[in-house]
Formats: structure tokens, sequence, C-alpha cells
């Protein structure tokens, strides 16, 4: 039993990144496909207004809305923030307007970015016109921004439109990536810290005295800090287990395997671990087992046997 | 608004120290002590609350169902009847109310906490927008906000130096809470997205928020001086920004009638009003006049942990209450870009029906 000292604070990277694939609607995928084919479509709502982007229900009743009309590739700045900076994923990578744009014909504003050379050259009611990306797929960033418009002609007026397009786009894929540093806490950092030097440390609570394994800085059934440390194992008991018939992606681990739940001695709790040098059809409840460290790792591979006899299921049977 | 069929009070509150990082500490390290305040002010038990709702959002942690970690610091076993919601903790208050309505339980513990120093929160805030017309573009939350605030410049509701006059008062005020991040003077700074400053964003920031409500005389034994909620109404409006008038704010308004907010005048209002030009919005929504006093604790320009900041309006309003600085407090919590989701909770000593 030590006391627990404060630990250097581990740090790591984590990236959440995934392709967030969504099917469209009929509103929606006439809109995008027609962004595809450089025509801005709006719907119009029960009393008449016309929505730019366009929607399936209408914000105000809620009834479902199919009328489609195509309105101008021109438009009015309703607001807008000058963005000194861009971030990563937004439309221009030099500073830009974001602006909120009326387009002729519509009644309802489209987010954008507008290309102009500073905040001086941007004003609320000014003219734009939609600068289209060279390469269209039917998405938003079809529109490649706004550019300001000098011309002079009338604001059009919204025209019907049937919405349909050759090879009209059902879906979209919208890659989203966020960038993480993830720092584990107090309590986890010093459990991975003693795995690194090859010792398993748990920590007691003060209350119920149990020792959790890995210690998350809680005791989950008395609600109270746990904040003791207590080394446990190595050797442990097999409480429960089972086998892993599908390999997973990337993982260099020949199936079957056994993944099983762990009771190390002198913990109250236990934790997983893939069971290895026996035999998948021969692991079993109360198999003593120990961890095993491969060169330079940071955690135990795996466990494997010890040798000794069974536990006695009296033993372990509050930990299954 | 129909009165409750149950009277139900805020009788204690407890937040940590808002900090940049936290990184020393996990979610559920940073949360116990506060837990444990709100337990020991009333003197009960984790296995003596009725029900447990909380507020978080997996995306600030960059970690599925992260909230669960959280569940450790409450004594979740043997089981207890807790809930979630993937919004700020002012929602799981909502919540928790509504469970203590029904007579299903006496006492509830609700809780929030975020840590958006791990992430970029300007960017993880993207996520909430629409995924087909909007976060393909990633606009940040400060860009959103600027929008509105150009719009209010424009519709001659506000200008810059008032928008750094709210911001100064705001963190003047705080220099009076030990657990603010940003407090005194601090310089108005440099444009985000023009027309908002530095001074006009909230500090990116940790921290984790805990209160404890009970029904009719519970209330009254665990706390000296309970904070009525004498009306709570939450309400919502169109996703899409440019179907909406940014300088109102019409929900806010629908939330705080339904909430009984303008049956009586209050003297306190907590605002959740990230950006200085929030503020202009909800005084006009909520019809606040110069005798109110907005945000003593220095509101969310002083700390603005996401997901925990608008449960800390109510309960820093409570707390005045608690303390008998406030007769009758509004307290107001937001979610979602430029003001989309609004609740509004009104809060009264006993001595005010």
């Amino acid at each position: 039993m030590t006391s627990t000292a404060q630990p250097e604070v581990l740090r790591a990277p984590l990236v959440v990144e995934f392709p967030f694939t969504r099917s469209l609607g009929p509103v929606q995928s006439a809109f995008l496909s027609g962004l595809r084919d450089r025509t801005v479509l709006g719907v119009r709502t029960g009393d008449g207004k016309v929505l730019v982007p366009p929607v399936e229900y209408d914000p105000v009743t809620a009834e479902e809305i199919r009328d489609l009309v195509e309105v101008g590739a021109t438009g009015t700045v309703t607001t807008w923030a000058w963005n000194p900076e861009p971030r990563r994923g937004q439309p221009l990578d030099t500073p830009f307007a974001w602006v909120l744009v009326t387009l002729d014909g519509a009644d309802t504003a489209l987010l954008h970015a507008l290309d102009a050379p500073g905040p001086d050259a941007v004003h609320s009611g000014m003219r734009v016109r939609v600068r289209w990306a060279e390469e269209r797929e039917g998405a938003i960033t079809d529109i490649a921004c706004f550019e300001p418009y000098e011309g002079d002609d009338a604001p059009s007026q919204p025209v019907p439109h049937s919405g349909e397009f050759e090879d009209a786009v059902t879906g979209i894929v919208a890659p989203a990536r966020l960038d993480y540093t993830y720092s584990p806490g107090g309590a986890q950092t010093r459990y991975i810290n003693a795995l690194a030097e090859r010792r398993t440390v748990g920590e007691r609570c003060p209350s119920c005295r149990k020792v959790y394994i890995p210690p998350r800085g809680a005791c989950p059934t008395c609600g109270v800090a746990t904040e003791e440390a207590v080394e446990v194992g190595p050797a442990g008991t097999v409480t429960t287990y089972c086998i892993v018939n599908i390999k997973a992606k990337n993982l260099d681990i020949e199936v079957p395997y056994v993944y099983a739940h762990i009771a190390l001695d002198g913990a109250d709790l236990a934790l997983h671990g893939r069971i290895g040098g026996i035999p998948y059809d021969q692991v079993r409840m109360g198999l003593r087992v120990e961890p095993v460290w491969t060169e330079g790792g940071r955690y135990p591979d795996h466990y494997r046997p010890t040798g000794e006899p069974d536990a006695d299921y009296e033993t372990y049977k509050e930990m299954i | 608004m129909r009165p409750p069929i149950r009277d139900i009070a805020v009788v204690a509150f407890g937040q940590t120290d808002h900090t940049r990082t936290s990184d020393e500490q996990s979610e559920v390290e940073m949360l116990m002590p506060v837990l444990h305040q709100v337990l020991d002010a009333t003197g009960l038990k984790t296995s003596d609350i009725g029900f447990t709702c909380s507020g978080s959002s997996d995306y600030l942690a960059g970690r599925a169902f992260s909230f669960t970690m959280a569940l450790d610091g409450v004594g979740a076993w043997p089981p207890i009847s807790e809930s979630h919601v993937e919004m700020d903790g002012a929602w799981a208050l909502y919540e928790a109310w509504t469970k203590l309505l029904t007579g299903e339980a006496d006492t509830a513990l609700v809780y929030a906490y975020g840590k958006s120093s791990p992430g970029s929160v300007r960017d993880v805030l993207t996520r909430q927008l629409d995924p087909y017309y909007v976060a393909p573009l990633w606009p940040d939350s400060v860009a959103l906000a600027a929008l509105q605030a150009q719009a209010l410049i424009d519709g001659g509701h506000t200008d810059e130096p008032a928008l750094a006059g709210v911001a100064a008062r705001s963190r003047e005020s705080a220099t009076g809470n030990p657990h603010a991040q940003l407090r005194g003077s601090v310089p108005h700074g440099d444009y985000v997205v023009n027309p908002l400053r530095t001074g006009d964003c909230p500090p990116i920031g940790d921290g984790a928020a805990a209160v404890i409500l009970a029904a009719g005389d519970r209330a009254r034994e665990l706390c000296e001086r309970p904070a009525w909620i004498r009306g709570i109404d939450h309400r919502i409006e169109a996703h899409s920004l440019g179907v909406r008038d940014l300088t109102d704010s019409p929900s806010t308004r629908l939330a705080a009638e339904n909430a009984g907010a303008f049956e009586r005048p209050v003297d306190t209002a907590e605002l959740h009003a990230p950006f200085t030009s929030q503020e202009v919005v909800l005084r006009r929504a909520l019809s606040l006049g110069d005798d109110v006093d907005i945000n003593p604790s220095g509101g969310p320009l002083a700390a603005n942990p996401v997901m925990a900041a608008g449960l800390i309006r109510i309960g820093e309003a409570a707390a005045r209450i608690h303390g008998g600085n406030s007769r009758r407090a509004l307290a107001h919590a937001t979610s979602g870009p430029c003001l989309q989701q609004n609740l509004v909770a009104v809060l009264e000593g006993e001595d005010q029906r």
C-alpha cells in the first residue's frame, strides 16, 4: 500500500473522424441536384413564402411542403461577419465574410461565405451572386462562395420548377473531423503509469473498502473519491469469458481467441483481458492466469495460465 | 401559467472553479467534489436521492457514452433512478422537475459538466448544425454569434461600445464570484469575427455544477430559505438561421410567459448569454429594465463551461434567493446557435406568495 503521488498528466492526440453518410428527402435531393446543375431551388410554404434553402416541413405549421420554385443566383446580404482567420473546412482559406444572403425571389436567407477584399467592402444590403465551384457533386459546397455583384438588373421572381433532374443525388457524404488532446485524469494516469512499470495498481474505496481496478477516481457504489493506491495481482482468476470468432479489422490476433474477465488477486472488480498460451477450448472459469508483457509494452499483451490449481468458485463468485 | 401541482425548490447549488484547462482531472474527478458539496449542504446521502439527472455532451469529450463514466461519482450501485440529456444541465433540471411533479420522487440531484479544453469548442459546436446545408461549411460558434451581432447593430439595437459595456459590467460583477474564470478588467481585445472581439466572447474553459431539488416540506427541511420554482418552460425556434429574425428571441419570450415571468417584476436575472450581443437580444425579449440586476455572478462572459453554464444560471439565481439577496429571480439557459433553444425559470423565496 502506498499513498498516491500527484502524477505527471498523460496526454495523447485523439482524432475523431467520420464520413457522415446521409440520405436526402425529395426536397433536399432536388435542391442539391439543382446546385450541381447551377440551379437554385426554393420551396413555397402554405402562406406563399419562398424558403431558400428549402426544407420539407413548414417551420411554422409543420405541414409537409413540396412546391419547388427556382430563384436567382443573385441576392442581397441581410447580415454578415468578417472572418479574419479562416478555420479548417470553411469555404475559403483567405479572410472572408460569413453572410446570410436572401436570393432574388426568396423570403429567407442562406448561410455561406462571401469573397471580399476586406470588411470595408461588405455591408448589409449589398448585392452578391453565387460563384459556382468548378467541380460540383450535389452538396452545399457546390456554391464555392458568393462574390460582390455590381449588375443592376431587377431581382427575378421565383418560377415554378419540377425539381426533377437527371441522375438526381440521393445522399451526401459529409466528412467530419475533430481533433482532441485526450487526458485521462488523475486515477487513470496513475494506473497507466504503473502498468508501464509492470505493476497493476487499483484504488480502495474509503467507505466500502473495495479495491477498484482499473481505478477511475470514484467508487461507483458509494460515490466517493478513491485515493488509496493498492497494488494487486499480478496473478488472477478467470471469472467468465467468451470465445471470439470474428477477426477485427487491423487486429493481428488469430481467431478464435478468448476474451475474459479476470479478477486479479486483491482486487474487488474484474478487468478484461485476452487469454493466451492455452487452446481456446480449454479456458474455463476459475483458471489461474498471469499477465504477459511484450518487449517495450506499456500494458499486458495478454494473460496466460500460471499452472496453479483452479480457484474455488466461492473465492470469485462475487466478481462475476 | 397554471400553478404546478407540487411546490418544488432548488435547495442546494454547487459549482467548481472554472478554469481554462483541467487535464489533471477526469470528468468524474472534476464533478465529485461538487456533488458532495450539494449533498453536504442538505445532509443527504447519495442513497437518499430519489432521481438523478445529468447534462453533458459526448462531442466535448470526443468519446461515446462519456456520461456513463461520470455516474461513478453518484453511487449508481445499487441501481438508481437516473437519466441524462445530451444538453445543458438546465434541461436535465427541467426533466428532474417534471419527475418531482409526478410525485415519483421527492428529491433530485441534477448535475452537469463540460470540458472544452481537450478539443476546439468553436469547431465542436458546428456539429450541432444542420448537417445538410450548414455543417459542411464549418461555421464556428463565434461566426454565427457575430452574424447575430451585426444584425443587431444594423437594426440599431446596439453598437460596439455598448457591447464592450456589457462585457465590462459582467467581468466587474464577476469579481465577487470566486469560481469565475475571467474577473475584473479584461481588455476588449481584437476582433475574433467582426464585429465580435475577444471581450465579447465567453472564456473557453472546464467546469461542473450540481443542484438539488426537493418538493414541498422536504425542501423546507433541507434548506432554510428554498428557492421555489414558480414556473419553468423551454421553447425552440426554427433550425435554419436564415428563417429567423436574429435580433429577437420569440422562444425566450414565450418560455418566460409560460413560466410566469411577466406576472410580477423580477429583481435579478441570470441570463445565459455567452456573447455580449446575446444579452441585448435577451433583455429585449424579456423586457428587462435597468432596475433588474443582470448576471450578478458575472454570467457566461465570466465563466462558460459548456453544458453546465445554463444550469449554473439557475443555481446562481437560486443561491441569491437562498442568501436573501433576491426575492424573485429569473434564470435563463440557452442551447444551439444564436439562442436557438431557450429555457426560463422563475424562482422565489417563500415570502413571495
